[in-house]
């Protein structure tokens, strides 16, 4: 299995590592998520045409994870995404659908065990 | 400076059958905002990972959408190969290969179609989606399917294509060739044609990177961008260089996809030339355990997959970031300030595909 | 920027007829390893259940107390991977096209085995 790189950060390194990786060329390829024990574990993957990185984050019931849309601009749809189907508070997206990005009708389906306000 | 309308576009809207909703902002005739949201046709696929076990999953993969029904098929098979260790034998490599550029020419072809249906020149539609039928039969007589094709497994394909068949394979992408090349000239020459596409549209090679396009639409900006680099299933073997415009416009996106089926044709070309004998299959047992990234060029670009497994028969987690997701911020940018009557070409020309986009 | 382009195009297709089938009147024939639908082998079939467990679509159903094999034709998304399980290869995958139809038909098979077929009967323990 070859390997990859993944980088376990705390969530409030992760502005800067992103601007780090944007001042040295590096594109936001998707932002993933997925359940782990008590959160949701994220990670930003970057690409350089000729490295891919992935930053990891977990965000804890009750975080509050602070939006990478004002350094890449383009991250708001994910954010939105994630928002709506994980329940993860991000904070200060730019545009912020507010829960209106997808027509559907169960609350953070994707984290349905723990209810919306739990992580 | 007139009053400002909000116009809503979609979910039914001229441009093709697939729900997407836009509000568009406008001042007289001019775009100045669009809002996009989705989610119609949210299906829960990446949830429904914890029903189906790991092989199941294959099937539930390929039927994400049934324009790039193989390479979504392909790309979940092969992160599930990277976290198994499974090396798949190289037969079976260069046939992914073949069909993934199989269904890179059916697509262009498609997307060709619509393009001209929305510019309103029927004659031109038809003719493209006549030469796809002949696509679509090399597919049914090779793996069973027109569309889904149930082909690709993990550790390999399920069905093999005999000698025989590769060289009708070839004669028939021969025939198509001449065919093909009739056409595109009346893409990229008429003056009915050029009106609608030049200098419309235009994303500039900063705008693109800055908005992260992938694929044909960051290629007509002139990004040097295409997964096939990397040298994934036997795109490593072949002789392969991106296809790049400068123009970033609705004319530039349209000779970059006309010239992909060329480029298409002559990877097939490639590949049955080169293609060695031997097993198309692997047998994979055990379960997976790990997690992988996977990222390769399907025909409307980049698409990354996100395989997570636990060890047990049921996965974590497979998340599909697709090439629609990417471009639709470079879709919002591309709308502001066009015109309304433009609104409609400009959004085939990400070469939306809304069932992708939400699972 | 030129114009009448597509003439050339045109004109052939006007000496070349339809490209097109005239459906009802005319078929569009399958090719030998087209997918049509799951055709069973009664006879050899051990009711293991197999094929009902790994159908990503949950068409198949198998009652092994009344030996009945059944199929959802309209669930069925003809991927033959039942076919591919089968340790009796009682299943196959042939190219004729399930016939449109206006309800949901669900084809069952009993087991017409003649009693005497020891070895069949055997299998079944050996298998589950």
């Amino acid at each position: 299995m070859a390997q990859q790189t993944i980088n376990t950060i705390s969530p409030n390194e992760l502005l800067a590592y992103a601007l780090r990786l944007k001042n040295a060329n590096y594109r936001l390829v998707a932002i993933s998520s997925s359940n782990v024990e008590n959160g949701i574990e994220m990670s930003y993957s970057f690409d350089s045409g000729n490295d891919f990185v992935n930053l990891r984050i977990i965000a804890r019931p009750g975080d509050e994870i602070e939006s990478i849309s004002s350094i890449y601009s383009y991250s708001f749809l994910y954010e939105n995404e994630i928002k709506e189907l994980f329940g993860v508070n991000i904070t200060g997206i730019s545009p912020d659908y507010k829960d209106k990005l997808y027509r559907i009708s169960v609350k953070t389906p994707f984290n349905a065990k723990e209810g919306d306000n739990n992580g | 400076m007139g009053k400002e309308t909000v116009i809503p576009f979609g979910p039914q809207h001229p441009v093709l059958p697939e729900p997407i909703h836009l509000d568009l902002v406008l001042e007289d005739e001019t775009v100045v905002e669009a809002i996009p949201s989705i989610g119609y046709i949210h299906r829960g696929l990446e949830k429904l990972v914890e029903k189906k076990d790991y092989q199941q999953y294959t099937y539930v993969a390929e039927r994400i959408c049934g324009i790039c029904s193989f390479m979504h098929g392909m790309g979940y098979c092969m992160s599930i190969e990277s976290i198994m260790g499974v090396q798949v034998p190289e037969r079976a490599e260069f046939l992914r290969t073949i069909w993934a550029e199989l269904s890179r020419i059916h697509s262009h072809m498609l997307w060709l179609g619509l393009l001209a249906d929305a510019l309103g020149f029927e004659s031109l539609f038809m003719h493209s989606w006549r030469l796809r039928e002949q696509i679509l039969d090399i597919f049914e007589e090779t793996t069973g399917g027109r569309v889904i094709f149930s082909v690709c497994d993990i550790g390999g394909v399920r069905r093999d294509i005999d000698s025989e068949t590769l060289k009708k394979i070839t004669s028939i992408l021969d025939g198509f060739e001449k065919e093909y090349s009739e056409i595109t000239k009346v893409f990229l020459n008429d003056s009915s044609v050029i009106l609608r596409t030049q200098g419309l549209g235009v994303l500039s090679k900063q705008a693109a990177f800055e908005l992260g396009a992938v694929g044909p639409m960051a290629r007509a900006s002139g990004i040097d961008i295409d997964m096939r680099k990397s040298g994934y299933a036997a795109y490593g073997k072949l002789k392969i260089e991106p296809i790049l415009e400068t123009a970033g416009d609705c004319y530039a996106r349209t000779s970059v996809r006309i010239r992909e089926v060329f480029q298409s044709i002559d990877l097939i070309r490639q590949c049955i030339a080169m293609i060695p004998e031997g097993e198309i299959k692997v047998k994979v047992s055990g379960n997976p355990n790990g997690e992988y990234f996977t990222r390769l060029e399907q025909p409307r670009g980049e698409v990354l997959y996100y395989v997570k497994a636990n060890g047990t028969k049921f996965l974590d987690r497979v998340r599909v970031r697709t090439p629609t997701f990417a471009n639709i911020p470079a879709l919002l940018e591309t709308l502001k300030g066009c015109q309304l009557a433009d609104v409609p070409v400009l959004i085939l020309t990400i070469d939306p595909c809304i069932s992708c986009t939400e699972r | 920027m030129s114009f009448f382009t597509m003439t050339k195009t045109l004109i052939k297709s006007i000496f070349h007829g339809p490209y097109t089938v005239q459906y009802p009147l005319e078929k569009k024939g399958s090719f030998p390893a087209s997918r049509g639908r799951i055709e069973i082998n009664i006879e050899d079939c051990i009711f293991c259940g197999l094929c009902a467990r790994r159908c990503p679509s949950n068409a198949i159903n198998v009652v092994k107390a009344e030996s009945l094999w059944s199929i959802n034709r309209l669930r069925c998304i003809q991927c033959s991977y039942c076919s591919e399980v089968c340790p009796k290869k009682c299943l196959k995958m042939n190219n004729i096209y399930t016939a449109p139809s206006f309800e949901n038909v669900e084809d069952e098979y009993r087991n017409a085995r003649v009693s005497d077929n020891k070895e069949n009967n055997r299998n079944i323990a050996g298998a589950c």
